[in-house]
C-alpha cells in the first residue's frame, strides 16, 4: 500500500507507475481521499522511500487480445512468463514487464468485409490462423453506434502494429482496426445479441459429475474442499477432458509446483477431439501463492476476459479458477490495509457482491452474427478448516449451477473423486435418464442410511434386504462413482459409456437377488466389483470390454431371480 | 550519509518510531542503546515517521538512543564456509567459530519464475515404510509434520535428516526448548550429519522478532546452494511459533486480526516460504521438511488449515506412529510409478483395508458379534500396524512392498482383496515359482 498526493485529475482503478532509481512499478489506485490516492502495489515494496515520483497512465488496467495467447502462461498481469524468464533467468524480478502479445510476429490475415459494409463492437472483419482456430480480428469492443468499412486490406501476413481495415463512424472519423485491441479487465465484454440460459451439458468425462452432477456449458460451478480432498486434481483432469474449444486456467494463489506440472505435461499430451497438444486449447494466467498479493486480485478477472474474448468467436470456453478463497483473501489482505471496517471473519462487506458478479460473466450467448459462444466458470474453493459454513463458500454457493462438495471422509478412504454424492447438488440437467439417476441418488441415500443405523445396531441387527441395499450402494460407489485416475482408460470415461453403463448398473439397482446370509451377500458384490473394475479399465468397444461385460452377465444370472 | 537519528518517539511492543528521511521500506538498521546495538528493520513508512522492529526486542530502548539506517536491506553471508556452523536468528554464530561476511545476498527475495521449475521426479527414500510406500517424500516437496506436544517430531525429523540421500542440510528452529536443540544437533552430530549441515537456531528464551527471520535465513541460504546445483533439504521445527510471532507484531502494529487473531495475511506469509522449495531447471533443489504442533491436535486451527492449503501433503504425527489417514504426500504420484509396478497396488489396497479395520474397531468397541470377515480384518490390522506402521521399522521400500504381499496373503484370498487378476497371478505369494 502506497499513499501519493497528486494535483492533476486521477481516476478510481487508474493504473500508475511508481519510479524509484530505475525501476518503475505497476500499482492501481483502489482510493482516493482529497488529494491523496491509495495505491495497491502489485510488487514487491521494499526500498522504496518516501517522497518517490509517480506516473499516472490515465488507463484502466487491461489486458492485451488478440492472436498469440493460446499455449502461453501469463501471469496475473498478463506478462509472459516464458518471455520474463529468457530475460531475467530464474526469478521474477520487479518491475520487469512485457507486452503480452509478440512485436514481431506476423499472422496470416483473411478478410471476411468489404468496403461498404456495415460493422458493429463484436463483428468480424477477417481472422488469421492459430493453431486449430480461425482466430477472428474483430472490431473493438468498446466502439459505440455503427461503422462503415472504408478500406480492408487483402490476404497477406501483419503485426499487430498494422492496421488491416479502416471504419468509418457516423461523424465521418476514419478508424483504423488492428489485429488486438486492448479491454479493462474488471468490465464485462457486453458485444453480443443476448445471453441465453445454459442448457446443453458440458461433458467432463467424470462419471460422478456428468451422471449425476452435470454442469452445462455457460453454466457455473464450484469445487469447494478441505486441503488433501483432491480439488487441484479434479480441476486439471477436467482441463484435460472437458469438452471444451478452449480451457482457460486460472492459478490463483496456489502452489506453483501444480502450475507447473500443466505447464510441462500439456504440450505433450495429445487432445483426442483435435489430434493437437493439449496446449493449443489452454491458456494458463498464473499468479501463484508466493508472487505479489495485489496481482493475485487482478488475475482472477484477467482470466475471465481472456475467456470473454474467445467466446465472441463463437467458441466454448471452460474457466477453471483455483482457488477463488485466495483470491478473497487477497480482498481481505487489500481492504486490511485500507483499514476499511471488516465483515465477517475479516472480509470486507463487499465480497459476496464481488463474487456474484465474477460468477455472472459466465454465460451462453448469442451473438450478432447468429452463432454462440460460452464461458463457463469452475471455481474451486479452499475453505479455512473445511467448514462449508464460511463467508466465501456461503456466497459462492448462492450464485452458482452446480456444487461439488468434496469430502474429507471420502478422500480419507481413498474414495476419488472425493466428491460426496449426498451433499452435492447441479441445477443442470444430465443426459442419464431422469428416472435412472434418481434411483441411483436414492440408492446412495439408501446405502448411507443402512451403514448409519448398521453402526449402532450392528451387522447382526440388520435385514437381510436392508443390508443388499447397503451392498448395492457400496457397489455403485466402487464401480462407478470412483475413477481411477492413473488409469487411461479409466480417468476419461466418454458421455456414451456413461449412459450404457449406468443403463446396465441400474439394471442391477432393480433387481432381487437371493442369498443364503450376508456373508454369502457381501463375497457376491466384492466378486462382482473385482470384475466391473476390470471393465472400468477395458477400452470402450474394444473385444475386452465385450468379454468382461459377459463375464458380469454370468455372475449375475447366478444370483438373480426370475424377472 | 552515517546520519544518527535520535527522535524515537513511540516504543510500540518491539516496534520503535523514529522520525527520519530518505529511508527505504524494508531497510536495516542498527539501535545503540546502553545494552548494545541491536538490528532492526524498517516496517512501515508514514511521512516522516519510520518504524522499525527491533530485533533483540525493544526493553530498555530509550526516546534518547540512536538509530543509525544502513542503506540495505537484511543480508546473511552464503556459500561452503557456513558448514557445519551454528547461527542465531540473525545470523550472529552461537558456536566460537569467526563472524562471517562472505557472498552476502537479501533475504526474502523475488519469487522463482514457474517456467523455471520442473516437474519433480526425484524420491528422497527414507526406509520408513509409512513414507516409503504410502507417501514418498520426493525432492523439491515442501511437506509439514503435523504433530502435537509430546510427540517424538524432532526425533522423526532427526532420523529423516540423517537417512536422507541430500547434498546439504539447513536446520531452522524456531522457539526450540534448548534440549530438543541439543538432542538434534548430536544426533546430525553422531550420524556424520553436522559437517553437510547449517543450523540457525532461536530457542524460546531468544527476542522475538529473531523468530521470525529464521526461515528467511535458512531458505536464502539453501536458495544460494541449490542455485549452485546442490540438493538441499530445509527442516524447519516448529512453524507454529513462527505463526504465533507473526501475531505478536501483527497486533503491535493495530492490524486487523482475521482469525484466532492471526493476521489475514497469514497464508501469503506462509506460502512466501514454503514456495522456496524448488526443482530448479539446470540447479539443484530445496526439500522443505517443517514441523507444525497443532495447538490442540486440532487441525482446522488457522496454522496446519493454512499450511496444509500451501504445502504438498503431510504427515500426521499421533501416537507415535505416522497415522495413514490424514498423511498424504501429493506428489508420490510423480515417482511411485517408477519404482516397482506393484507399488501402487499395495499402497491403495492396504490402505483401504485399513479403513475397514477401523470400522471393524469401532463396531467391536461397541460390543457387536463380529463376523468372518471382521475376524479377518482384526488380524490384517494388527499385522499392518506391527510390521509396517510402527516407526521402529526401517527396511527398504522393495522388502516393505513384499511384506504387504505377505501380510495381505496371511490374512485374506485373493479376490477379497479386490485386486486386478493380473497382478494377483506376478505377485500373490505361492502362485508362482520363486
Amino acid at each position: 500500500m502506497v499513499t501519493v498526493s497528486f494535483d492533476s485529475p486521477v481516476m478510481q482503478n487508474e493504473v500508475a507507475y511508481i519510479l524509484h532509481e530505475k525501476e518503475r512499478l505497476k500499482s492501481e489506485i483502489i482510493r482516493v481521499r482529497g488529494n491523496l490516492a491509495e495505491m495497491q502495489v502489485y510488487e514487491d515494496t521494499s526500498s522504496l522511500k518516501i517522497g518517490e515520483e509517480v506516473e499516472f497512465t490515465g488507463e484502466l488496467l487491461s489486458v492485451e487480445l488478440g492472436p498469440g495467447m493460446l499455449g502461453q502462461i501469463f501471469d496475473g498481469l498478463q506478462n509472459p512468463l516464458p518471455e520474463l524468464a529468457k530475460q531475467c533467468g530464474f526469478f521474477l524480478k520487479r518491475g520487469v514487464y512485457v507486452d503480452a502479445l509478440s512485436d514481431s510476429r506476423a499472422w496470416d490475415f483473411s478478410p471476411l468485409v468489404q468496403p461498404g459494409d456495415q460493422v458493429r463492437a463484436g463483428d468480424k472483419i477477417g481472422f488469421v490462423n492459430e493453431n486449430i482456430f480461425q482466430h477472428y480480428c474483430m472490431v473493438p469492443f468498446s466502439w459505440e453506434g455503427i461503422f462503415e468499412v472504408v478500406s480492408v486490406e487483402n490476404a497477406a501476413a501483419f503485426t499487430k502494429h498494422q492496421a488491416v481495415a479502416r471504419l468509418k463512424d457516423a461523424h465521418g472519423k476514419i478508424h483504423p482496426v488492428f489485429l488486438s485491441q486492448n479491454w479493462p479487465v474488471k468490465i464485462p465484454i457486453k458485444a453480443y445479441a443476448e445471453k441465453l440460459k445454459p442448457g446443453e451439458p458440458l461433458v467432463t468425462k467424470m462419471r460422478l459429475i456428468d451422471s449425476l452432477f452435470p454442469v452445462a456449458r455457460g453454466g457455473t460451478y464450484c469445487i469447494p474442499g478441505p486441503f488433501g480432498a483432491g480439488k487441484t486434481v479434479l480441476q486439471q483432469l477436467t482441463s484435460r477432458h472437458a469438452d471444451a474449444d478452449v480451457v482457460i486456467i486460472a492459478a490463483c494463489g496456489e502452489r506453483a509446483g501444480e502450475v507447473v506440472e500443466t505447464i510441462k505435461t500439456f504440450p505433450t499430451l495429445i487432445d483426442p477431439r483435435t489430434n493437437r497438444p493439449l496446449s493449443d486449447r489452454t491458456v494458463i494466467i498464473c499468479n501463484t501463492s508466493s508472487m505479489p498479493v495485489a496481482a493475485r486480485e487482478s488475475s482472477v478477472y484477467t482470466a475471465v476476459t481472456i475467456a470473454e474474448y474467445f467466446r465472441q468467436m463463437g467458441l466454448h470456453v471452460l474457466l477453471l479458477a483455483d482457488s477463488t478463497s485466495r483470491w478473497a483473501q487477497a480482498m481481505r489482505e487489500m481492504s486490511g490495509r485500507l483499514e476499511e471496517i471488516p465483515g465477517e471473519e475479516a472480509f470486507p462487506a463487499y465480497l459476496e457482491s464481488h463474487i456474484a458478479s465474477f460468477y455472472e460473466r459466465s454465460g451462453m450467448v448469442r451473438l450478432y452474427d447468429g452463432s454462440t459462444g460460452s464461458v463457463t466458470i469452475g471455481g474451486a474453493v479452499s475453505p479455512a478448516g473445511g467448514n462449508f459454513e464460511e463467508p466465501v463458500t456461503q456466497a459462492t454457493l448462492k450464485v452458482v449451477g452446480a456444487f461439488h462438495g468434496l469430502s474429507r471422509s471420502r478422500s480419507d478412504a481413498r474414495r476419488y473423486p472425493a466428491i460426496d454424492p449426498l451433499i452435492s447438488w447441479s441445477k443442470y440437467r444430465s443426459f442419464i435418464d431422469e428416472n435412472q439417476k434418481e434411483r441411483g441418488q436414492q440408492i446412495l441415500r439408501k446405502g448411507n442410511d443402512v451403514s448409519q443405523m448398521m453402526k449402532v445396531v450392528g451387522e447382526e441387527g440388520t435385514s437381510l434386504p436392508d443390508y443388499i441395499d447397503y451392498l448395492k450402494a457400496e457397489f455403485f460407489d466402487f464401480v462407478y462413482l470412483q475413477q481411477n485416475a492413473f488409469d487411461v482408460v479409466d480417468e476419461a470415461t466418454p458421455k456414451d459409456r456413461q449412459v450404457y453403463v449406468f443403463d446396465f448398473i441400474y439394471r442391477i439397482f432393480e433387481s432381487d437377488f437371493t442369498f443364503e446370509d450376508k456373508n454369502s451377500a457381501l463375497h457376491f458384490f466384492q466378486q462382482l466389483r473385482q470384475v466391473f473394475r476390470g471393465w472400468n479399465s477395458a477400452p470402450w468397444g474394444s473385444e475386452e470390454f465385450e468379454r468382461t461385460e459377459q463375464e458380469i452377465r454370468v455372475l449375475l444370472r447366478e444370483r438373480m431371480m426370475k424377472g | 550519509m552515517q546520519k544518527f537519528y535520535s527522535s524515537i518517539s513511540q516504543i510500540v511492543g518491539d516496534v520503535i518510531t523514529v522520525e527520519a528521511e530518505n529511508v527505504g521500506n524494508m531497510e536495516m538498521a542498527q539501535v545503540m542503546t546502553r545494552r548494545g546495538t541491536s538490528l532492526a528493520q524498517v516496517i512501515r513508512l508514514d511521512r516522516k515517521k519510520v518504524f522499525l522492529q527491533v530485533f533483540a526486542g525493544s526493553r530498555g530502548i530509550s526516546t534518547g538512543d540512536k538509530v543509525r539506517f544502513l542503506g540495505h536491506p537484511m543480508r546473511i553471508p552464503t556459500g561452503h564456509t557456513l558448514l557445519g556452523r551454528i547461527f542465531s536468528g540473525s545470523g550472529r554464530p552461537l558456536d566460537n567459530g569467526p563472524e562471517l561476511a562472505d557472498n552476502l545476498v537479501d533475504i526474502g527475495g523475488p519469487p522463482v519464475n514457474p517456467v523455471k521449475r520442473i516437474i519433480p521426479n526425484k524420491m528422497i527414500r527414507t526406509g520408513i515404510p509409512m513414507i516409503d510406500v504410502f507417501n514418498s517424500l520426493v525432492e523439491s516437496q515442501k511437506l509439514p509434520i503435523f504433530s502435537i506436544a509430546g510427540e517424538p517430531y524432532n526425533e522423526l525429523l532427526a532420523r529423516i535428516a540423517t537417512q536422507a540421500e541430500v547434498d546439504i542440510i539447513i536446520l531452522g528452529g524456531m522457539g526450540l526448548k534448548y534440549d530438543d536443540y541439543l538432542f538434534i544437533r548430536d544426533t546430525l552430530e553422531e550420524h556424520g550429519a553436522l559437517s553437510r549441515s547449517i543450523v540457525f537456531m532461536h530457542t524460546a528464551a531468544d527476542p522475538i522478532v529473531e523468530c521470525l527471520l529464521v526461515p528467511d535465513i535458512s531458505l536464502a541460504v539453501a536458495e544460494n546452494f541449490a542455485l549452485a546445483g546442490k540438493r538441499v533439504l530445509v527442516l524447519l521445527t516448529d512453524m507454529s511459533n513462527f505463526c504465533d510471532a507473526l501475531k505478536v507484531i501483527s497486533i503491535t502494529m493495530e492490524q486487523i486480526p482475521s482469525n484466532r487473531g492471526y493476521p489475514g495475511d497469514l497464508y501469503s506469509q506462509l506460502a512466501a516460504r514454503y514456495e522456496k522449495a524448488v526443482d530448479f531447471d539446470t540447479a539443484g533443489s530445496i526439500t522443505i521438511l517443517a514441523v507444525t504442533t497443532m495447538p490442540g491436535d486440532d487441525v482446522t486451527h488457522p496454522i496446519p488449515d493454512n499450511t496444509g492449503y500451501i504445502t504438498e501433503g503431510q504427515f500426521y504425527l499421533k501416537n507415535g506412529v505416522i497415522e495413514p489417514f490424514g498423511s498424504l504426500s501429493r506428489l508420490k504420484q510423480q515417482v511411485n510409478a517408477n519404482t516397482r509396478d506393484d507399488h501402487r497396488i499395495i499402497m491403495d489396497t492396504m490402505i483401504q483395508l485399513f479403513a475397514e479395520y477401523r470400522e471393524t474397531l469401532e463396531k467391536q468397541a461397541m460390543g457387536f458379534e463380529m463376523s468372518a470377515w471382521d475376524m479377518k480384518l482384526l488380524k490384517y490390522g494388527r499385522l499392518f500396524e506391527e510390521r509396517m506402521m510402527s516407526l521402529k521399522v526401517n527396511i527398504p521400500l522393495e522388502r516393505a512392498l513384499d511384506l504387504g504381499w505377505e501380510i495381505l496373503h496371511d490374512c485374506f484370498s485373493p479376490e477379497e482383496t479386490g485386486i486386478k487378476k493380473s497382478m494377483i497371478d506376478i505377485y500373490w505369494p505361492g502362485t508362482h515359482e520363486n
